[in-house]
């Protein structure tokens, strides 16, 4: 190796192959290929898979788009979906029966550890089985939140107040009531991020004691935390690491802890 | 806000394009930009401005990981047969190689690589998009490259057998 010879980092070499050098360092690249023949294959093999991944696709975007991705039209789809939006609740609640009726075998003298750990389980249920809804992730959008939170507080049985995860980046999609592990109602509300990411809240009443916050580690596609707060217990899932289900857990406590408009709970 | 709709619509071309690669099917391709364009136009209000396009990849690739998850809990449909060797002679046979390198890739590496080599994204865009620093960005590129080669040498059984 001559000793002018600039040394060049294999990032480099790629960065090249992708146009990202700036120009000086094109420069030093071009000439230290010159005299390293194994790189200078390197290169040319790369240049030769981006060449022939490019001869493959290029052209799909070449043909016509079809009708049915047309802008104007989906955007008049998704303005009238909310008409649809029964028959999703329909077989939300067909979803929700089932699950509630596979949960009935549960022995009611189940400790509070083991009541909160199917409980737990129930939100993760739900949280995967709904977040993947594209057209009807929510029963109520969270445009209307005031109807949403009255709603979903009769059919739970307490004043659920949404928290604002904004802070967090987070925008309320909506809500959707399920079966609780109790045959009560149980309150779900999904956020998600400006990619798509999605949480949900699962809000339901519970005999157990009051319970600090614990993590349940879940799968690649869902965890949670959950606490019990006087006599209602909340799970937040998501598929996200630890800190962040955490930052997201006490954001949602705080909010529904300090704004829970009544000050006594009957114990 | 008909700037909007309109940027969204002149993006549709290549996110055909992207989903094509991602998912090897036409049909299954184009239902994935139909969920993204859905998804899009209902989230507008989430959009604060910045790159559109970025935005609707990053859509798009979590709307897929959720499709694959779901695919993952299914049996496959169709097996790869023994008549689905590598067609090597002419043009279909090279794009065909390529495709079955690609699909060998762990998602990461596919994304990031078709990113920049097929939608001309730069690192700075991809790691946006993957929401990673532009080091792991650079890092599952050289990693799916690496990937590909040895792919593409194994289909090669006359050139592997030359020292």
């Amino acid at each position: 190796m001559k000793n002018n010879d600039l040394p060049v980092t294999e990032e480099e070499l790629h960065a090249f192959v992708d146009g990202e050098l700036p120009p000086d360092r094109r420069e030093a690249v071009e000439t230290w290929l010159a005299t390293h023949p194994e790189d200078a294959a390197r290169v040319g093999a790369w240049r030769a898979q981006s060449e022939s991944i490019r001869a493959r696709y290029l052209d799909v975007a070449a043909q016509p788009v079809p009708p049915r991705l047309n802008v104007d039209r989906l955007n008049r789809a998704v303005h009238s979906w909310n008409f649809i939006a029964a028959a999703a609740v329909i077989a939300a609640f067909l979803i929700g029966g089932v699950a509630g009726w596979a949960m009935r075998g549960a022995p009611a003298t189940a400790s509070a550890q083991n009541d909160m750990e199917i409980l737990a389980r129930q939100a993760i249920d739900a949280h995967k089985l709904f977040v993947v809804e594209i057209r009807h992730p929510v029963e109520v959008p969270g445009v209307q939140s005031e109807h949403l939170s009255r709603w979903l507080s009769k059919r739970v049985g307490y004043p659920l107040r949404l928290p604002d995860l904004e802070r967090l980046g987070l925008k309320l999609v909506g809500g959707r009531l399920l079966p609780s592990h109790s045959g009560e109602g149980a309150a779900q509300l999904m956020y998600e991020t400006a990619s798509g990411q999605r949480f949900t809240i699962y809000c339901a009443k519970s005999g157990t004691p009051n319970a600090a916050m614990h993590y349940k580690a879940g799968d690649k596609t869902a965890s949670a935390v959950y606490w019990v707060d006087g006599n209602m217990a909340y799970v937040v899932s998501g598929a996200a690491e630890r800190s962040q289900l955490w930052e997201v857990a006490e954001t949602a406590y705080e909010q529904m802890e300090r704004g829970a408009p009544f000050a006594e709970r009957d114990s | 806000m008909s700037g909007f709709k309109e940027d969204v619509q002149a993006a549709i071309p290549a996110l055909r394009r992207y989903a094509r690669a991602v998912t090897r099917d036409a049909d299954v391709a184009d239902d994935l930009v139909q969920d993204t364009l859905v998804r899009a136009l209902r989230s507008q209000h989430l959009f604060h401005g910045g790159e559109l396009r970025s935005w609707l990849y990053t859509i798009l690739i979590n709307l897929n990981r959720n499709r694959l998850r779901t695919l993952a809990r299914r049996p496959p449909v169709t097996a790869i047969g023994e008549n689905d060797a590598p067609d090597t002679t002419g043009p279909e046979g090279g794009g065909r190689d390529i495709e079955r390198a690609l699909t060998g890739l762990v998602e990461e590496q596919r994304t990031a690589l078709l990113l920049v080599v097929l939608e001309g994204l730069s690192y700075r865009q991809v790691a946006e998009v993957q929401g990673v620093p532009i080091g792991t960005v650079m890092s599952r590129l050289a990693r799916a490259r690496v990937q590909i080669k040895a792919f593409l040498d194994s289909e090669r059984p006359v050139l592997r057998r030359v020292k």
